[in-house]
This record gives structure tokens, C-alpha cells and sequence, in this order.
């Protein structure tokens, strides 16, 4: 059932004292469990399979909790005998599904023909009375932690034109670019974004393109979103402008240009669908969270990154943490002259009309290519 | 130099063992070679061959599951491989089959979806048509570079094959969109009961079927029938069929349409069998594996089927490997290369073909 | 489009035909020398790819790019030997030896490469050839990668040897006709193996560029089988060295056609934009090809062409 976010609260408290780390701090029963972790792309690439594999690694320190991965598994019916093949050869009980293509049909195809095991996809819109209970999905809002980029790139921006590279134009994908140019304009109203699409998730040559375009246009922060940011990264260091990093820190790659990124700390949500798994808890069909919850957060600042653009981020950073903080609200033009959030209306993070984001707002320099 | 190739022909020229006995000895030979070289490739890095083999058997070969596991795997590989090999008897390097594959699963989903309520399994049989079709067009195409405008087909195919993905892509994310499908853009689903259904006690779906009776009806078209046999002569000698009257090159696009009807067939497969719905996962190295399939089969198409499996089984073992030894995907790819390279040096050793 | 834009979408091109060109040049150049002596290598994906591993690896450990490059060389004339050899056997078909290098290539790379991937190895250097101009555009355009500069010497002196040295005529009388070659007392088998290696070592090194230059990291999705179109773009060229360098330059220039066309913000239909190479060689091939001058400058043993 759709979960509220007081009631994911109250089911994490119960569960368990929520240590930092996102991790229950005391096991509530001993059970052992078997836990498989699936990924479409290698573990170590520096980008979103290497965040789910963190969180993975977290796991498998927590004692009787088994873990069998699987990297490089394509979103074809080799999916769900690999699920299969854990659940029957492995004996798991709970699988994590983590890129975006594994939901429909292959994993719900699984969770039905296998009723007892627990199913988390990673960022699937499970829907109550469409979809088998057994199945979930868990996603984080980290739009929230790319807004907080926005506000360090845009303190840090000299030449006020940010450059954003973009996989493919879906609502997730959106939701980042807007926060991430919202949170820049939050310092001045006068930056933009320009947006280049590369049409895939991993594509090297046609991310260092798109990177080099970019800052041909004159733009010196630079951030991304597609599988590995690494090839964005170290591009961008190489002509020497900024960048803010996603999915995990590549502040390694970039000594000089990196101001701070938007990760995943998956290892919360992780924790709370193996708790709830030990301890007989009904499985969590829908978890979200944000910079509050534990499932992002910030990479720490970089060295060039001046007192104040900490300042203002770290005041960014309360704001969603602990107020009523709400980045898409009313009144939110869209870069076409409409208007997407009428004055008065506020959409929450939880709200799930932001997850079917089909806009770019005003100040991104780019069209959805439809 | 010299004299040391001719030794070493000397030394390869067969035996006195009869031709049908070495035609099956050697490649099960060249197989046993591989997983040897395989074997110290893996103990040189400090695992225990037979461990590995033990694994790979397991994954691939020796449970119910483990076969449903290859088999599955191995199903769109036999068209694949088919699209690959049909132009190879008119002596053509085909190699644009995942591009014919993705159209092919444009159109059964375009054709079929709208079909399903009126039709039911009729809509299936649309979509396969469909998918056929467009696959094997886009082929036709670069038979018709080939036999009219003297363009060579393995660059014009992977060529075509790019641009078919980019078109692919364009549409399915663009004027095909199902507006439902926001984070993964896909065509329109067909309902699960509208889908191609499992052979029974297989657990695997018709198109692994399909896939055998499509290289059944190759084999026989090519070695009992009129136009098989002009196929081959036309592939083997183009100068004796010009002079012996044959069309050279409407047997060249036929060729190349039949072929990518096959991998056209494969991509229609896989959206009403698996799938569902056109989408980006479609594109999973289909085409290129059955490349792979074919030239191991040395392009017959009987000899696709039981390669087919072989790769669908290393897949299947690959995941075991993964998940009990933690050795790396790539494990399966140094496995398949040399098991190939292997296969193919074997070929010093087959007696000399009849035809 | 303003002025401007145009400006900077040409600007970007010939950006793009010198950086993304190089690892096309130095694979169809290796390619050419490989199929005059009368023998296709497919495989030379496999060998840049594993290049691009080696040399990512070399240049960590040894704090020498140069090294990388070198060493990255040195392993694509061990999968050329290797290739060449293997087609020495009779009747062994080299196309699909070459899809079989290609495999085992591939995952000898992913397989030692996985180490490789979090640590920062030591990059190529650039030169500032456009250091002159006060646009950034322009600057970033013209920053040049040694290689580039060997890869078109490369081209002209290959276009010079295989005209005017004895050792071009040998390579092209085995290529063009195995009997005659024989007949002049020289080793096609041996002069093959060799051009095979050859052509190798420039495969490893248009890998070690790819990872040690642009883009300048080593991960699994690095190549987009860059490969593969290589030793395509040399029919294209029809196996004409600075024809290679032509190919070279104009597809690695239409591959920075979808990007920049973004840039200056034309995003429809960018799938298709991206395609924009694969398109312009084929346009150019139908063009400039017909039935009868199908096989021109083809050497006359190349198996694919027979």
C-alpha cells in the first residue's frame, strides 16, 4: 500500500533505531536472510550501479545477512532467471532490482509466480491493487540533493550558465534538471541551464561531446545524470571548470573543479526492506525519502568552494531536512512561457504528480525532444 | 617461413579417418581444446579449473532449471544467427542483424497491439508478419547496394544497423510512446493474455520453436531446392551463375531479405513473448551474438541450433559464476572466445567439403 | 540558427573531426596495411579495446602515458600475431577468426580491466594549437593530441611507402595476387602474419587514445565500436591511406554534429542527429559507387571482395 511518509517513520522507528548510517542499530530478530542485489551494469562505475553496490556492501556486514549479486544483467528475460536462479539455487528471499527497466514485466512477472519472496525495485511506480503486494519500490528524492547543488553551482558560477548532461528526457531525469537550475536561480534569478541529451545512459564519446559543447557555450559548472558521471567529470576537469557530481562522490576525479554532488545513500532504504523482511513487518511497497530520511545526501564540499556558497548550501540543506521546504511550488513557469505550478498550489516531495514531470522549467536552455 | 607452413599443412592434411567421423570429431575436439585453454586461463589465476567447470556445467546443463535457463537464452539466438547466415550461402558478411531486429520489434508492436482485442492470437500472427517484414526490407536494402550498386553489404548492413537503432530509438520514444510509460518509453503493451504462450513442460516460450522450425525450413530450402541450390552456386562461384543464366542479384536480395526477415522475426519474439512492449531493452545484443552463432555454426543453419544453446548455456553458467565463485561477467566472454577461436582453428582439420 | 550557432556547430565539427578521428585513423590505417597484404582483421576491436585497458593500466603503474601508448602497441601486435598465425592454418576463415579476436579481446579487457576502472592513471598531453584565438570555442577546438598529428603523417607516409618502397610493392603483390607473389620468391604467409601485427600495434594505439586521451578513462563503455566502423571505413577509403584519413576525419566530425546541434539548442529528434555519421558515409559510399567500379583499389585476395 502507498506508504505516507509519517507512516515510513513510524515503521522505521519500530523496526529499529535508525542509526546514521541508515542502518537499523539492532537487528530485531536474528533471522538469517539471503539478499539479492541485481545490476544492468558493472558495480564499479563510478556512478549509479556503484551506489546500489555501496549499499549492498553495508549489508553484508550486518551479521546473518547473506548477499549474492549479479552485475551486468540485461533487462531481457536474462533478468528474471537470475532472479529465478537466486531465489531457487540461492534460496533468497528478498531481491533487489535495481535498474529502472527490470519492473515491468520481469519482476512483476517474478513476484507473482513467486509469492513468498519480497520484491524492491528501484524506483518503480508500484501501485496498490495493480501490482502483487510482494513487490515494491524504492526510490529517494534526490532532487532535493540536486537542488542543493543548484544553490552551491550557482554561488560558485562566474560566467551564470550552468550545463547539465542528460540521458534520456524521462520524469526523473527532469526533475533533476529543474532542481538543480531552481536551486541555482534561488541565488540568481539570471542563471541558466543548458541541457544536452546524449539518447543513452552509458556513452562515453557522446558524454565528452556533449561536456566540451557545453562548455564551448561558456558554461563553468557542469553536472549530469546518466549511469557512470565519470567521463562528465573528468572532462569537465580538463577544461577546468566545476562540477557537482551524482549518484556517488567522484570528488576523486576532480581535485580542483568539484563543488559537491548529489549521492545516493541507498544502504537506508536497503536497511528498512531487510528489517521489515527479518522481522515477518509487511514489505514496504512504496519507500521514499529524501536529504530528510537518509536515502541521499550531500558529497562533502570541494576544496575550491567558497564560505558562502557552504553557507547558502547548508541552508539549503535545513531547509529540506527539517521545514516544510517545497522546491516545485506555485507560481512555476516552464521554459515555453507556461505555467506548470499555479500560484498558491505546493508540490511536496511525496507528491506523485512529480513523478510523471514532462516539463522543463524557466531558466533551462533546451527543449524536450519530442 | 616457407617451409614451415608446408610442414605444418602437410602435418593438418586429414587423416585416413573417414570424413563423417572427423566432420563430428573435430569440433567436439576443438570444444574440448577450448575448455582446456579456458581452464588454464582460470588456473593461472588461482582458481581450481575444474571447480569452474563444475559450475558451468551446473549453470548451464544440469537441472531442469538450469536448461530452461539456456534455453530461453538461446531462443532469439537462432534467428539471429539465421539472419546471419542465409546471406552467408550467397557468399555475403551480413552483420546489421540487431538493427533488423529492433524494426522488426517496432512493427510486431505496432501491428499487434492495436490488433490483440479484435484478434487475438490472429494479432500474433500480424506481428510476426510485421516484424518479418520490416526486418527483412532493411536487409533487402543492403542486398540491393550490393547486387545494383556494387556496395559492400558488411559495411552498408552495420551501417544500416546503426541507423535502424537511431530510428528505433527516435520512435519509440517519440510518435510511438505509450504516454503510460514515463520513466522507460516504450511502445503500447500487449496484455499479458495476449502474449505468445509458454510449450508445454517447457516453461520456455513458442519462439524457441519457431526459432527451430525457421533453421529446419533454411536447411532443407538450401540443400533440396531449386532456388537453395542457385543460392549456393551464386554464393560459391558468382561468375559460373552469371554464366549459367542465374539471377545473381535478385538471389542476393533474397538472400539478405530472408535473413532479415529471420532477425525481424527475432525482435517481433521478443516484444510479444517477453517483452511486451517496444523498448530500449529490446536492443540486448541479440543480433550481434547471433554473428557470433553463425559463423561458429560455419553458417549451416541445423548446426545454429545446438551453437545456439552452447552460447545460451555459457549466459545462464555466466550468472552462476557470478554469484558462487564472484568471478566477473566478462568470465563468460574469455570463455566464448576461446572456446570460437578454438572451434575455428579446428577447421585446419575438417576433411575437405563436399560441395 | 543565428549566425552564431552556425558558427559554433562548425566550430565543434571540426572540434570533433580532430579529437574523435584519431582512434578511426589509427584502426583504418592499421586496417589498410592488414587487408593490402590481402587479409581482413575484424578483430581489431578486441585489440583497441584491450589497447585501451593495457595502456590505462601501463600509464597508472609507470606514471608514463607515453608508456601506456607504447605498451598499449605492444599488445595489439600480440593479437595481430595472433590473428595472422591463426589465419595461416588452412582453410581457416579469417573474417570469422577476427569476430572470435574480437570477443575474447573484449573480455580479456573487462575481465583485467575491472581493476582499473576507480584509479586515475596519467593522461596524453595536448597541444595548444589554438592558443592564438581569444574564443574558447575555438581554443578547445584546436587543442591536438600528439597522435593526431602521427596518425595523418602516418596517412601520408603510408600513402608515399606503399607507391614507392619495396616494401609496399611486396605487401600489395602478395595482397593482389598470392600466385605472382610466390612466383617473385617472397612469403605471403609471413609478410601477412607480419602485416596482420602491424596493423594490430595501430589498433592497441587507437585504444590507448580513446583511454589515456579522449574520452580519456577507462571503463566498459568506452568503446562504441569504434572498432568495428574502422575497418569499415577503410572500403570506404577505398583502401587508400590518406582516403583513410578522409573517412576518419568526416565521421569523426559528424559525430559532434547531435551535440553541438543541442548546444545551440536544436533537441528534436537528437537519435536521429546522432546518427548523422553513420548516414553521411552511407550517402557518400551510394554515391560514389556503382556496379562496375565496385571493387576498385580492392586487393585481389581479400576474401571478402572475391
Amino acid at each position: 500500500m502507498i506508504t505516507s511518509r509519517r507512516t515510513l517513520l513510524q515503521a522505521a522507528g519500530a523496526a529499529g533505531l535508525v542509526s546514521a548510517a541508515g542502518l537499523p542499530l539492532r537487528a530485531s530478530a536474528q533471522t538469517p536472510i539471503t539478499v539479492g542485489v541485481i545490476y544492468v551494469g558493472p558495480r564499479d562505475d563510478f556512478g549509479y550501479n556503484q551506489a546500489q553496490a555501496q549499499a549492498a556492501a553495508a549489508l553484508k556486514k550486518l551479521p546473518g545477512v547473506k548477499v549474492v549479486e549479479e552485475e551486468k544483467v540485461p533487462e531481457t528475460i536474462a533478468v528474471q532467471k537470475t532472479m529465478e536462479a537466486m531465489i531457487t539455487q540461492d534460496k533468497a528471499s528478498l531481491i533487489f532490482a535495481t535498474s529502472f527497466g527490470y519492473f515491468d514485466p520481469h519482476m512483476l512477472r517474478m513476484a507473482e509466480k513467486y509469492p513468498k519472496v519480497r520484491f524492491a525495485h528501484g524506483g518503480g511506480m508500484w501501485t496498490e491493487g495493480k501490482h502483487p503486494k510482494n513487490a515494491g519500490s524504492y526510490f529517494g528524492y534526490i532532487d532535493g540533493a540536486q537542488y542543493v547543488a543548484g544553490v552551491v553551482a550557482g554561488h560558485m558560477s562566474k560566467s551564470k550558465k550552468l550545463g547539465f548532461v542528460a540521458a534520456k528526457p524521462i520524469p526523473q531525469v527532469l526533475r533533476n534538471i529543474n532542481a538543480f537550475t531552481m536551486g541555482a536561480r534561488s541565488v540568481d534569478p539570471s542563471i541558466t541551464t543548458r541541457v544536452i541529451f546524449t539518447g543513452d545512459w552509458s556513452m562515453a564519446v557522446k558524454e565528452a561531446e556533449a561536456t566540451n559543447s557545453l562548455v564551448d557555450q561558456g558554461v563553468d559548472v557542469v553536472t549530469c545524470h546518466v549511469d557512470g558521471p565519470k567521463v562528465m567529470i573528468e572532462t569537465a576537469e580538463k577544461r577546468g571548470i566545476m562540477t557537482c557530481g551524482y549518484h556517488a562522490s567522484q570528488a576523486a576525479l576532480a581535485p580542483k573543479g568539484y563543488l559537491t554532488g548529489a549521492e545516493w545513500d541507498w544502504s537506508t532504504p536497503y536497511g528498512m526492506l531487510v528489517d521489515a523482511a527479518r522481522t515477518g513487518k509487511p514489505h514496504l511497497n512504496f519507500l521514499r525519502g529524501g536529504l530528510k530520511e537518509g536515502f541521499v545526501k550531500m558529497s562533502a564540499y570541494g576544496p575550491s568552494v567558497t564560505p558562502a556558497a557552504k553557507a547558502a548550501g547548508d541552508a539549503a540543506r535545513t531547509a529540506l531536512t527539517t521545514g516544510n521546504f517545497a522546491i516545485f511550488k506555485g507560481p512555476l513557469k516552464d521554459n515555453k512561457g507556461g505555467t506548470v505550478v499555479p500560484a498558491g498550489t505546493s508540490l511536496e516531495m511525496t507528491n506523485l504528480e512529480l513523478e510523471k514531470m514532462n516539463y522543463l522549467v524557466e531558466g533551462v536552455l533546451g527543449s524536450i525532444p519530442a | 617461413m616457407a617451409s614451415v607452413q608446408s610442414v605444418l599443412a602437410a602435418a593438418l592434411r586429414p587423416v585416413n579417418a573417414p570424413p563423417a567421423v572427423l566432420a563430428w570429431l573435430v569440433p567436439i575436439a576443438s570444444i574440448v581444446v577450448g575448455l582446456l585453454a579456458f581452464g588454464v586461463f582460470v588456473a593461472l589465476l588461482g582458481r581450481n579449473p575444474l571447480e569452474v567447470y563444475a559450475t558451468i556445467f551446473e549453470g548451464g546443463f544440469a537441472s531442469a532449471f538450469s536448461w530452461n535457463n539456456t534455453l530461453l537464452r538461446a531462443a532469439p539466438l537462432i534467428l539471429t544467427g539465421l539472419a546471419v547466415a542465409i546471406p552467408a550461402q550467397a557468399g555475403l558478411v551480413v552483420i546489421g542483424g540487431e538493427g533488423a531486429l529492433a524494426l522488426g520489434a517496432l512493427a510486431a508492436a505496432a501491428v499487434a497491439v492495436p490488433l490483440a482485442p479484435s484478434l487475438g492470437a490472429g494479432a500474433l500472427v500480424a506481428g510476426a508478419v510485421a516484424g518479418a517484414a520490416a526486418g527483412g526490407l532493411w536487409f533487402a536494402l543492403t542486398g540491393y547496394f550490393r547486387a545494383y550498386r556494387g556496395l559492400n553489404e558488411t559495411i552498408s548492413s552495420l551501417l544500416l544497423s546503426y541507423i535502424a537503432i537511431a530510428v528505433f530509438n527516435h520512435l519509440v520514444e517519440g510518435p510511438l510512446r505509450d504516454p503510460a510509460s514515463l520513466n522507460k518509453p516504450s511502445t503500447l503493451p500487449l496484455p499479458d493474455a495476449a502474449m505468445i504462450g509458454q510449450i508445454p513442460w517447457l516453461d520456455v516460450h513458442w519462439g524457441l520453436a519457431i526459432g527451430l522450425v525457421a533453421c529446419l525450413i533454411a536447411q532443407l530450402a538450401l540443400s533440396r531446392s531449386t532456388q537453395g541450390f542457385a543460392l549456393r552456386v551464386a554464393g560459391g562461384n558468382p561468375r559460373a551463375a552469371m554464366l549459367v543464366g542465374l539471377p545473381v542479384g535478385a538471389l542476393i536480395v533474397a538472400a539478405c531479405a530472408l535473413g532479415g526477415a529471420a532477425a525481424g522475426l527475432a525482435g517481433a519474439i521478443e516484444v510479444m513473448a517477453v517483452h511486451s512492449a517496444a523498448s530500449a531493452s529490446v536492443l540486448a545484443g541479440y543480433g550481434t551474438t547471433g554473428i557470433l552463432v553463425a559463423f561458429m555454426a560455419r553458417q549451416q543453419p541445423l548446426a545454429i541450433v545446438p551453437v545456439a544453446i552452447l552460447m545460451g548455456g555459457i549466459a545462464a553458467a555466466g550468472s552462476l559464476l557470478q554469484r558462487r565463485l564472484d568471478l566477473p561477467d566478462a568470465t563468460t566472454l574469455v570463455l566464448q572466445g576461446l572456446l570460437f577461436v578454438s572451434i575455428l582453428a579446428g577447421e585446419a582439420f575438417m576433411p575437405k567439403e563436399r560441395r | 540558427m543565428t549566425f552564431d550557432a552556425v558558427l559554433t556547430v562548425l566550430i565543434a565539427v571540426m572540434g570533433g573531426a580532430i579529437r574523435v578521428s584519431t582512434p578511426f585513423l589509427f584502426v583504418s590505417l592499421g586496417e589498410c596495411i592488414t587487408e593490402k597484404s590481402g587479409r581482413i582483421n575484424l578483430g581489431l576491436e578486441g585489440t583497441m579495446v584491450f589497447g585501451a585497458m593495457f595502456g590505462y593500466a601501463v600509464s597508472y603503474h609507470t606514471g608514463s602515458p607515453w608508456l601506456g601508448v607504447l605498451a598499449a602497441g605492444c599488445s595489439g601486435v600480440v593479437f595481430g600475431a595472433v590473428h595472422g598465425l591463426l589465419c595461416s592454418l588452412p582453410r581457416v576463415n579469417d573474417t570469422a577468426i577476427g569476430i572470435s579476436l574480437i570477443v575474447l579481446g573484449l573480455g580479456l579487457a573487462y575481465f583485467f580491466g575491472k581493476a582499473y576502472i576507480q584509479p586515475t592513471a596519467p593522461r596524453l598531453p595536448s597541444l595548444d594549437l589554438g592558443a592564438w584565438s581569444d574564443r574558447p570555442a575555438l581554443r578547445a577546438a584546436l587543442q591536438v593530441n600528439v597522435l593526431f598529428i602521427v596518425g595523418a603523417v602516418l596517412a601520408f607516409v603510408l600513402h608515399w611507402a606503399f607507391a614507392n618502397t619495396r616494401w609496399g610493392l611486396q605487401l600489395r603483390t602478395v595482397g593482389d595476387s598470392a600466385d605472382a607473389a610466390r612466383a617473385l620468391g617472397l612469403s605471403v604467409g609471413r609478410t601477412r602474419v607480419m602485416a596482420t601485427a602491424l596493423g594490430g600495434f595501430f589498433g592497441g594505439v587507437a585504444g590507448a587514445y580513446l583511454s589515456l586521451y579522449y574520452p580519456g578513462s577507462w571503463n566498459e563503455a568506452l568503446s562504441s565500436g569504434q572498432g568495428v566502423m574502422a575497418v569499415a571505413l577503410v572500403i570506404f577509403a577505398r583502401w587508400r591511406p590518406l582516403g583513410c584519413f578522409r573517412a576518419a576525419l568526416i565521421f569523426g566530425g559528424a559525430g559532434s554534429i547531435g551535440p553541438a546541434l543541442q548546444a545551440v539548442g536544436i533537441q528534436a529528434g537528437y537519435h536521429l542527429w546522432n546518427a548523422a555519421p553513420y548516414v553521411l558515409t552511407l550517402a557518400i559510399m551510394l554515391a560514389s559507387t556503382s556496379k562496375a567500379r565496385a571493387s576498385i583499389g580492392a586487393p585481389g585476395e581479400l576474401s571478402m571482395t572475391r
